[in-house]
């Protein structure tokens, strides 16, 4: 029952190529949505039950994306162990950074992680001999499961679907565990909650690591879907980007995160048509839902659709 | 009764589709550029361009009586937008052929794509990259940045200068570029003797031409696009240094001589001949071209730049590959604009050819100086 949500989102996953085969706004889009929808997950344990903010966090999917891109075209190697490799790297960056970090709060830890995200990206600039440079490298092999290459679009939503409803699953269970208690406890009063025996700053270490893991994850699906990593694509504006996701889809809720990155990818490749006036619309209907659901937009959808629904059963006899 | 209507409304809708399908289909072509974003003042007089040329040629008919519909996806100068709005004009749009990508970045990006589509794709971006090694359906219409390095060489090896100092952004323009004037410089005779670098939002320059100053540096080059190269431009006259400067080919446009106001007289650039159209002897095949365009555009949106005249032989060629192809079939469009010879555009002459898909020559490019506000042609 406590998955429920679950497995309708996943047959909805699965349904809809199904329903539309070959169709851009399903398949592309769909991949899209599918990684926003792992980064905006994992950013949701940090910043949604944690209560600790990141503007970095573009910086970790770029560690990802660009271990997965230097050591397939440079070194060769197997993706899935270069897919390894970037996890570790992002994991071993973020407990590094998370002791000193951490310790901040409210606009200092905003300050130290948009720091960080700059560096990051200065980094994947500068460094041409490594990174490529501004143009970024190209010719990233696609993954490769024991033979199997993801070389087509639908292949590859297949595989972003699956690691999409893995991360969901994996955030589900962590809120639910003994950690995710403490982590909750912690963004109510990090004071309290040490008062309640949780080792703080362990407990922030720990969803900053696992937050960064997600984002990484994230980023080596991203370099091998698209071939190509360029330092454009884990900018400061990709972190800001994240944090809206999360924000509008309503925080602490991880069904809200993964509400809040689709709507924000459709939103975009549907505002395109209005050319000059996007991010006019954009940004006017980003106000419209923080000031008619400030809860974010998964709470105030589900609670119009029981509304519906009662008013709906009300009316018939 | 309320059946009959809707029996109406119903078949007045399916003869308006049938009427529609009946309709000669228009060929699509698809473009994706950096209208918004750092890239804009590229971006934006291509677009502009595009849609005046598409107007001119469906007010003549079209190609063989097809219309041009002109399909067009801002990226805003970001590559992994560029990526799935060319996925979007392939696989949703189904256009015809596609002309765009206004920087390397974008153009790069999207070449695996377009490669697997098998569709031709005409890119409007700098890098010699694009284009080499030669892609099945990839090709370029702007001038690349070895062709400005090996102009300046060229330039300065007329005046007898050969210890120079590099000055570059870090944008992929720029960094680009120092790599070619980097690679050039042996063969040319050139010896580096300063390699300096900003980043393209600082706005001073002061520092990296202090030391520029100290060294032995006879010339400057500074390669980029912006602000910064003005800013480089002033900050020279502002510490007193009196060498020849020169610029790249990404500062041919009246922006940067109001940019760069008194500083920037006597600053040489290589830069296409659109600049100077009116200095150009009649004798020039590419006069005409070269001022039709400029007066078209000018009476239209204002000063033209070089960047628009790139999506204007993008699409003219692509054009009249489909007129030779007699229709909008991809293989033989393909293989018609491969065959393109003596084609005149506002960058130079084109002859392309199986090993060389861009196809313009050094004489493409003219070496400019600034003088009293105006480009004047360096003979």
């Amino acid at each position: 029952m406590r998955l429920a949500g679950f497995f309708a989102l996943a047959a909805g996953v699965i349904a809809l190529p199904v329903l539309f085969p070959n169709n851009y706004f399903v398949i592309v889009v769909g991949i899209a949505a599918g990684l926003h929808v792992i980064l905006a997950v994992g950013l949701n344990l940090l910043m949604g039950y944690a209560g600790q903010i990141s503007l970095g966090h573009a910086a970790f999917f770029g560690i990802g994306a660009y271990a997965s891109a230097i050591l397939t075209t440079r070194y060769a190697w197997p993706a899935l162990l270069a897919l390894a490799a970037g996890l570790v790297v992002a994991g071993v960056i973020a407990w590094l950074l998370a002791r000193p970090i951490l310790r901040l709060r409210g606009h200092y830890l905003a300050m130290a992680t948009l720091g960080f995200g700059v560096i990051a990206h200065v980094i994947m600039v500068q460094a041409t001999h490594w990174t490529g440079g501004p143009d970024g490298l190209t010719g990233i092999p696609p993954l490769n499961f024991l033979g199997w290459s993801v070389n087509n679009d639908l292949h590859g939503y297949g595989v972003v679907a699956a690691a999409m409803l893995l991360a969901i699953w994996l955030s589900l269970n962590i809120v639910d565990s003994r950690v995710g208690r403490a982590l909750r406890a912690l963004r109510g009063s990090e004071f309290a909650a040490q008062m309640l025996g949780i080792d703080t700053s362990r407990a922030k270490t720990q969803v900053f690591v696992a937050s960064a893991l997600f984002a990484a994850f994230a980023g080596s699906l991203f370099a091998h879907q698209q071939g190509f990593v360029s330092p454009d694509s884990f900018n400061l504006t990709v972190s800001v980007e994240l944090v809206t996701m999360v924000v509008l889809g309503g925080l602490a809720s991880t069904y809200g995160a993964a509400c809040g990155a689709i709507a924000l990818t459709l939103l975009h490749q549907g505002l395109v048509v209005f050319e000059d006036y996007e991010m006019l619309i954009h940004g006017a209907l980003l106000m419209a839902v923080m000031i008619f659901l400030p809860q974010g937009l998964f709470v105030g959808l589900s609670q119009a659709a029981r509304w519906a629904w009662r008013t709906a059963r009300g009316m018939t006899p | 009764m309320k059946d009959n209507q809707w029996k109406i409304i119903l078949a007045a809708a399916l003869l308006m589709i049938a009427s529609l399908a009946g309709a000669v289909e228009p060929i699509k072509v698809g473009s994706f550029l950096s209208v918004t974003g750092p890239a804009s003042f590229l971006g934006d007089p291509e677009l502009r361009t595009l849609q005046m040329a598409v107007d001119g040629i469906n007010a003549k008919g079209g190609i063989k009586g097809r219309p041009l519909e002109l399909i067009h996806y801002d990226t805003g100068g970001n590559a992994r937008e560029a990526l799935n709005f060319v996925k979007r004009l392939i696989q949703n749009d189904k256009v015809d052929i596609i002309v765009g990508g206004t920087t390397s970045g974008d153009s790069l990006a999207v070449i695996p794509e377009v490669e697997k589509a098998g569709i031709p794709f005409i890119s409007l971006a700098g890098a010699v990259d694009i284009v080499e090694p030669v892609k099945k359906w990839v090709f370029k219409v702007a001038h690349t940045d070895r062709m400005a390095a090996a102009k300046i060489f060229e330039d300065l090896r007329k005046r007898g200068l050969t210890k120079v100092a590099l000055i570059t952004g870090d944008g992929g323009f720029d960094k680009s570029g120092r790599e070619q004037l980097l690679k050039l410089a042996p063969t040319s005779g050139i010896t580096f003797v300063a390699d300096e670098s900003y980043g393209n939002k600082d706005t001073d320059m002061t520092p990296q031409l202090t030391k520029i100053r100290s060294s032995d540096a006879q010339a400057i080059i500074n390669f980029g696009f912006g602000q910064a190269p003005a800013i480089v431009t002033k900050n020279i006259k502002q510490l007193g240094i009196n060498l020849p400067l020169y610029q790249s080919h990404g500062v041919a446009s009246k922006t940067f001589i109001d940019l760069a106001g008194a500083a920037a007289e006597g600053v040489r650039l290589p830069a296409a001949a659109l600049v100077v159209a009116e200095q150009l002897p009649d004798s020039d095949p590419q006069k005409p071209v070269l001022l039709a365009y400029r007066n078209q555009y000018e009476a239209k949106y204002g000063p033209v730049s070089t960047f628009g005249g790139h999506a204007y032989d993008g699409l003219m060629i692509a054009v009249a590959a489909m007129e030779r192809a007699d229709g909008a079939d991809k293989a033989k469009v393909r293989d018609e604009i491969e065959k393109t010879r003596g084609f005149i555009g506002t960058a130079g002459v084109f002859n392309m050819s199986p090993t060389d898909h861009m196809g313009l020559n050094l004489d493409a490019f003219k070496m400019v100086e600034i003088h009293h506000g105006v480009w004047k042609i360096v003979e």
